[in-house]
């Protein structure tokens, strides 16, 4: 079965998960820009970063066969540094030229703090002037509500077309006013510290599944970019077919990145092939 | 050496929070697949009831150690 990660931090990844996904049907890998475990001190370091995920690994990733797309961004953890992320905020339009950038991610809370919403709206402004898809990374764990919320409540002052706004992380208890408000959202499948298969399932149950991505963001933290596939098998366990199970994993991920051009992965349908039974058996 | 209690709190509690969010969605699925069999009235089952009885245990006794101990008894056979 094909299968697309839209959320995934392939420069914290070995090129042995790169092969282990193609194997398992992963056709294209999404690469936000995240927090790299410290606080980076020069806006240049930002930059070289965004080489490396607009550049280099799409190259990496081919090697299995796999395409990688990009987004750039000034992380939420690191916005609450305004003079720093400005400076980042800068030189990001260079990049929405590259042919593998797909928008303006993960933005967003952390602990939604005042310097982290005015970067946040700065980004938001800096993806409606050049046309940009936009992917919104939610707070981790207790803060996960408050920042939502205040996510919410900041776009809703801002001309965003939800239909190409992604919010991410979503849990049980976050996932329904996004949904209402008519954005994208998605289910971030982490071993301990976000949402389970079983529980991802639960929601496309409760839910459907529009409008909703899953992926596994896989990061140098404790993750795992198989907790897909073992959410595939969860939904297929249920009796989903693979047809479902398609929507779900591939195409729904081909709707939202593919409203930027330059992701040129469609959605599938299976088709059941009528051959012609002599010609079977003279071949 | 013996980790203090704060220890194994930090180290563990995600853990332990994680394993409760997936209990309570278990017995929610368990619900919602109830809701949807026709004309069935509550649902019955010992298994269930062990699970209640094991969710109290967390809740009553907090004071008294080997939880699970006294848990996978609970779950056991002593007949």
């Amino acid at each position: 079965m094909q299968i697309i990660q839209p959320h995934y931090h392939a420069i914290a990844r070995t090129a042995q998960d790169y092969e282990r996904m193609a194997m398992s049907g992963v056709v294209a890998v999404a690469e936000p820009a995240f927090w790299a475990g410290f606080d980076r001190l020069y806006p240049e370091t930002f930059l070289d970063y965004f080489h490396q995920i607009s550049e280099f690994e799409p190259t990496r990733a081919a090697e299995y066969g796999i395409k990688h797309y990009c987004w750039v961004a000034v992380n939420p953890k690191e916005a609450e540094n305004p003079e720093l992320s400005r400076e980042v905020l800068k030189h990001m339009p260079e990049f929405y030229k590259k042919p593998t950038v797909l928008g303006v991610g993960e933005i967003g809370f952390h602990k939604t703090t005042k310097n982290e919403e005015e970067i946040f709206e700065a980004q938001v402004e800096q993806a409606i002037k050049y046309d940009q898809l936009i992917l919104i990374h939610t707070p981790h764990l207790q803060d996960k509500v408050r920042g939502t919320k205040r996510t919410l409540e900041v776009l809703s002052h801002m001309n965003v077309n939800p239909e190409r706004v992604w919010i991410d992380h979503v849990e049980e208890h976050t996932i329904r006013e996004p949904l209402e408000a008519g954005y994208w959202v998605g289910f971030t499948l982490y071993p301990i510290t976000k949402c389970t298969p079983r529980r991802a399932v639960d929601m496309l149950e409760m839910y459907g599944h529009e409008r909703i991505l899953v992926n596994s963001s896989a990061d140098w933290g404790p993750s795992d970019p198989f907790t897909l596939q073992e959410c595939v098998v969860q939904y297929r366990a249920r009796g989903y077919s693979v047809q479902d199970a398609i929507e779900v994993f591939h195409n729904n991920p081909a709707r939202f990145l593919g409203q930027n051009p330059k992701f040129d992965i469609k959605p599938v349908r299976l088709e059941t092939i009528e051959e012609d039974s002599a010609n079977l058996v003279q071949n | 050496m013996m980790q203090t209690a704060l220890q194994v709190l930090d180290r563990e509690y995600l853990e332990a929070r994680c394993a409760l969010v997936e209990l309570a969605a278990t017995l929610d699925r368990i619900d919602r697949a109830h809701d949807h069999e026709e004309g069935s009235g509550p649902l019955q089952d010992s298994r269930l009831d062990l699970l209640s009885e094991a969710i109290a245990l967390l809740q009553e006794e907090s004071h008294l150690p080997n939880r699970s101990e006294r848990m996978l008894l609970l779950f056991s056979d002593l007949d």
